[in-house]
């Protein structure tokens, strides 16, 4: 493989690592001080339980995030030296101002929430969880906003090869970045929420703690069912968005070859597994469906990726501007699937905990365990779709990827790193996995019985 | 004409002080870090010393990815020259990160001596393997290291390997191992402050002699004659290191503001030393690369002078009211165990003399 492939991978693999921790972190810090008001509002010692068990799974995913995220903020410059260059004056803005506005008030209001039982006051505790919750979710906004910058530049021009920022707020309130912080932060809170659904789930059937998971179900189960729906109908308005700033990458996730008035919606299709097939070798489709939810019209026009490589070549020169056809077809068919299979399953359960029979059905506590994986593959195969479906370009319209590596580096040394985070990060995932499990069966600890709460809330410590 | 303009200086020191701020800050939990075994002999009392740095250690650690997002916002062809040319050496300090990050949530999920043991080892590699790069590196960046005309890095990680350089990381190691112990020492009472203090006490004057070993030759070997500024601090560096080896028995308080105090000129020396370059090249002169070359657009430069004179402050504030809040020593009574009547006859046999080489108490469990 060559450098720029190794690259690649490399980026993939840390990435959607660090994905696997960014959203769960999200929606559980925003759970947990949820949680911890009720306590506060209540005075109930469920809630408490309820806030510290929880809290205990989200400082697992946190130390994973955080540990993994510095590998992010590190390999821009490590693996991507010519972007880095070309992007600097604009992407490293909203990097900077992630770490000053978000980062610090995680960090260390994370740290007095931890250790700071007893210590302040309930109510400068709780206001400490909401700091952290909240400062999550704009660590998001902002890292969100350099990524929309490569999928829509905005607020640039190019002076001497490189993109120059001549308009902050552009950047920062570019369209593209309001709809994926939306969806984003839908997503993590439906991650949050599948997992609290999935852990309660399985404390319930063997009758464990009742008023601990009976209290987080009925917060869960309309949550996930909600946000469900919300990501969804976001992702749909964020799609039409793509369609227009993108054309491409959502052509490529219809595969779409060819212009049409009517294009039905792909259901199933095998094609080549290169970037741009001559056409489909199967295909079932409902019929006019994709021109309907895109163009609002039954017979409304999709644009096909033969005549947009077209436009392109006209455009950008020659060469293939398509992206992995299959790639961004089935890893966007994977994101929906798991959406609406989360949005069916809480929708169910709902129904359930609105008969009062949630607690005795057997085949939906049984099912949610194993469901809880389906936010993660929804936020993977959203990523892959994403940035993929954005290939060739690493900033669309303005920088390729092949000429966005760092020449400095060789295969060798990339081969050496992807190997020593591949097999780190392995063997973190299967240790955290166990710990993660470990806190679940121990359950609940009793709010009355340990006299430092923050030693046992924190456990590692 | 300089090579340079005012917000570019500007951020060179903004840069400068994230920098400092983060060895002064993870300079003492590398230094506890590394000394977890050393210093603790029980669970109880590795307890006590995991919870010294455990509300501060996170937060000190996000001054060095505001550094590297500084870096990449002012002056990006830094950013990507640096990153990219010193590629193995960040990989093996982001793999130290990432093992220690890990180890302090994850010491205390298991009861088993060899998982703790493990961590403990993965805390004290994770520590040491990056306070020792962070010094390689910084000293590379001062001497120079081979870049062409085109700002790329053009040797391998056995370039950064001379002696200056190792030198320089020597340097660090024992600074933050100083600065460890005798934060150690100030933030814990009893049998761990003693032996914190005892161990602050041996490594000071090595630390003191490798830091002005070091900073002599950086000092005489700088490009184009000494450097008067670069000199000066050094040597109040050096009365610093001096101070914190006399101090260390005497006063925690005060040995711990001459470590801080050191290690923040240290840096600074070196970071005048460069200035006003990012990156040295000891290919030819012609391909230094100065603040200028690397710096971004004015507008963007403006922008992020606004953004941090807006919240640096606050950060501060906040940081600083984290460490009042935990500003209490604790001691191994905190963290013991709930003892059985059995353990407590246990203890004081040990107590009457059937010997400490059995170990202290705690280490039955």
């Amino acid at each position: 493989m060559t450098a720029l492939e190794l690259a690649r991978w490399q980026f993939g693999i840390t990435t959607l690592y660090h994905f696997i921790f960014v959203p769960l972190t999200i929606g559980l810090a925003l759970c947990v001080a949820i949680f911890q008001t009720k306590w506060h509002r209540t005075g109930e010692e469920h809630w408490l339980r309820a806030t510290r068990f929880w809290g205990k799974l989200m400082l697992i995913s946190f130390a994973l995030g955080v540990a993994t995220g510095i590998v992010q903020e590190f390999q821009f410059g490590m693996d991507w030296s010519n972007y880095s260059r070309f992007v600097g004056d604009i992407f490293g803005a909203p990097l900077a101002m992630e770490g000053l506005a978000a980062f610090f008030v995680e960090s260390t209001f994370l740290g007095l929430w931890i250790f700071g039982w007893g210590r302040l006051s309930k109510k400068v505790h709780l206001l400490c969880c909401w700091a952290v919750a909240l400062s999550t979710a704009l660590s998001a906004y902002f890292i969100l906003a350099a990524n929309s910058w490569m999928q829509h530049p905005v607020g640039y021009r190019m002076a001497d090869g490189k993109a120059e920022l001549t308009n902050i707020a552009a950047v920062l309130f570019n369209n593209t970045a309001l709809y994926a912080f939306a969806h984003t932060m839908l997503a993590a809170v439906l991650t949050a929420g599948m997992v609290l659904i999935g852990v309660s789930a399985w404390n319930l059937r063997q009758g464990r703690e009742t008023s601990v998971f009976g209290g987080t179900m009925r917060i869960a189960v309309p949550m996930v069912a909600l946000a469900a729906i919300a990501t969804v109908i976001v992702g749909h308005f964020d799609g039409i968005l793509m369609t227009k700033q993108q054309p491409m990458k959502m052509a490529a996730a219809d595969a779409t070859f060819n212009t049409e008035h009517g294009a039905g919606l792909s259901l199933f299709a095998t094609g080549d597994f290169k970037s741009n097939p001559e056409g489909l070798n199967r295909n079932i489709e409902i019929p006019n469906l994709l021109s309907w939810i895109t163009t609002g019209y039954p017979k409304g026009e999709i644009r096909g990726i033969n005549d947009i490589n077209a436009e392109y070549q006209k455009k950008y020169g020659p060469g293939n501007y398509t992206p992995i056809v299959a790639v961004a077809y089935w890893s966007w068919r994977g994101m929906l699937g798991c959406a609406f299979a989360m949005l069916g399953f809480a929708a169910w359960g709902w129904w359930l905990l609105r008969k009062g029979r949630l607690r005795d059905s057997k085949w939906f506590l049984r099912l949610a365990v194993p469901l809880s994986v389906l936010p993660f593959i929804a936020s993977s195969c959203g990523w892959v779709f994403t940035e993929m479906g954005r290939q060739p370009w690493v900033v669309f319209g303005l920088l390729k990827t092949d000429v966005a590596n760092s020449p400095s580096v060789s295969a060798a040394e990339i081969w050496i790193t992807l190997v020593g985070f591949t097999l780190l990060y392995g063997v973190l995932a299967a240790i955290a996995g166990r710990v993660f499990l470990k806190a679940v069966k121990k359950g609940p600890v009793e709010a009355g019985k340990a006299e430092d709460p923050g030693q046992e809330l924190a456990l590692a410590y | 004409m300089p090579d340079y303009t005012a917000l570019q200086v500007v951020w060179f020191v903004l840069i400068s002080i994230l920098w400092l701020g983060y060895f002064v800050l993870e300079g003492f939990d590398f230094g506890v870090g590394m000394l977890i075994r050393a210093v603790g002999r029980d669970d109880a009392e590795k307890r006590a010393i995991l919870h010294t740095i455990g509300p501060l250690w996170d937060g000190n650690e996000v001054w060095l990815i505001v550094a590297g997002g500084a870096t990449f916002a002012a002056f990006p062809q830094w950013y990507a020259t640096l990153f990219s040319g010193f590629y193995l050496a960040l990989f093996l300090i982001l793999v130290g990160l990432i093992v220690r990050n890990v180890s302090f949530e994850f010491w205390g999920k298991g009861e088993s001596a060899r998982w703790r043991r493990g961590w403990e080892w993965a805390m004290i590699v994770g520590s040491a393997v990056p306070a020792l790069l962070w010094g390689v590196g910084w000293a590379n960046i001062v001497h120079g290291v081979p870049i062409d005309g085109h700002m790329e890095y053009t040797g391998t990680l056995f370039d950064l390997l001379h002696p200056y350089a190792l030198l320089g990381g020597v340097a660090t190691l024992l600074m933050f191992l100083t600065h460890g112990a005798v934060f150690l020492s100030l933030r814990t009472e009893g049998d761990l402050g003693e032996r914190a203090r005892a161990i602050a006490g041996r490594v000071a004057p090595p630390a003191a002699a490798v830091g002005i070993a070091f900073l002599l030759w950086t000092v005489l070997a700088h490009r184009g004659g000494v450097d008067v500024a670069s000199a000066v601090v050094a040597v109040i560096s050096a009365v610093c290191l001096v101070a914190a080896a006399v101090l260390v028995r005497r006063s925690a308080g005060r040995a711990f503001v001459a470590t801080a105090l050191g290690i923040v000129t240290f840096f600074v020396a070196l970071f005048v030393d460069l200035f006003p370059h990012t990156m040295v090249s000891s290919t030819s002169a012609a391909f230094d690369m100065t603040l200028n070359a690397s710096s971004s657009s004015s507008y963007t430069l403006t922008v992020m002078t606004v953004v941090a004179a807006l919240l640096v402050p606050v950060v501060l504030v906040y940081q600083a009211w984290t460490y009042w809040v935990f500003r209490q020593r604790v001691s191994a009574a905190d963290f013991g165990e709930v003892r059985s009547p059995l353990d407590l006859l246990a203890a004081r046999r040990e107590d009457e003399g059937e010997g400490d080489e059995l170990g202290p108490a705690g280490s039955r469990s």
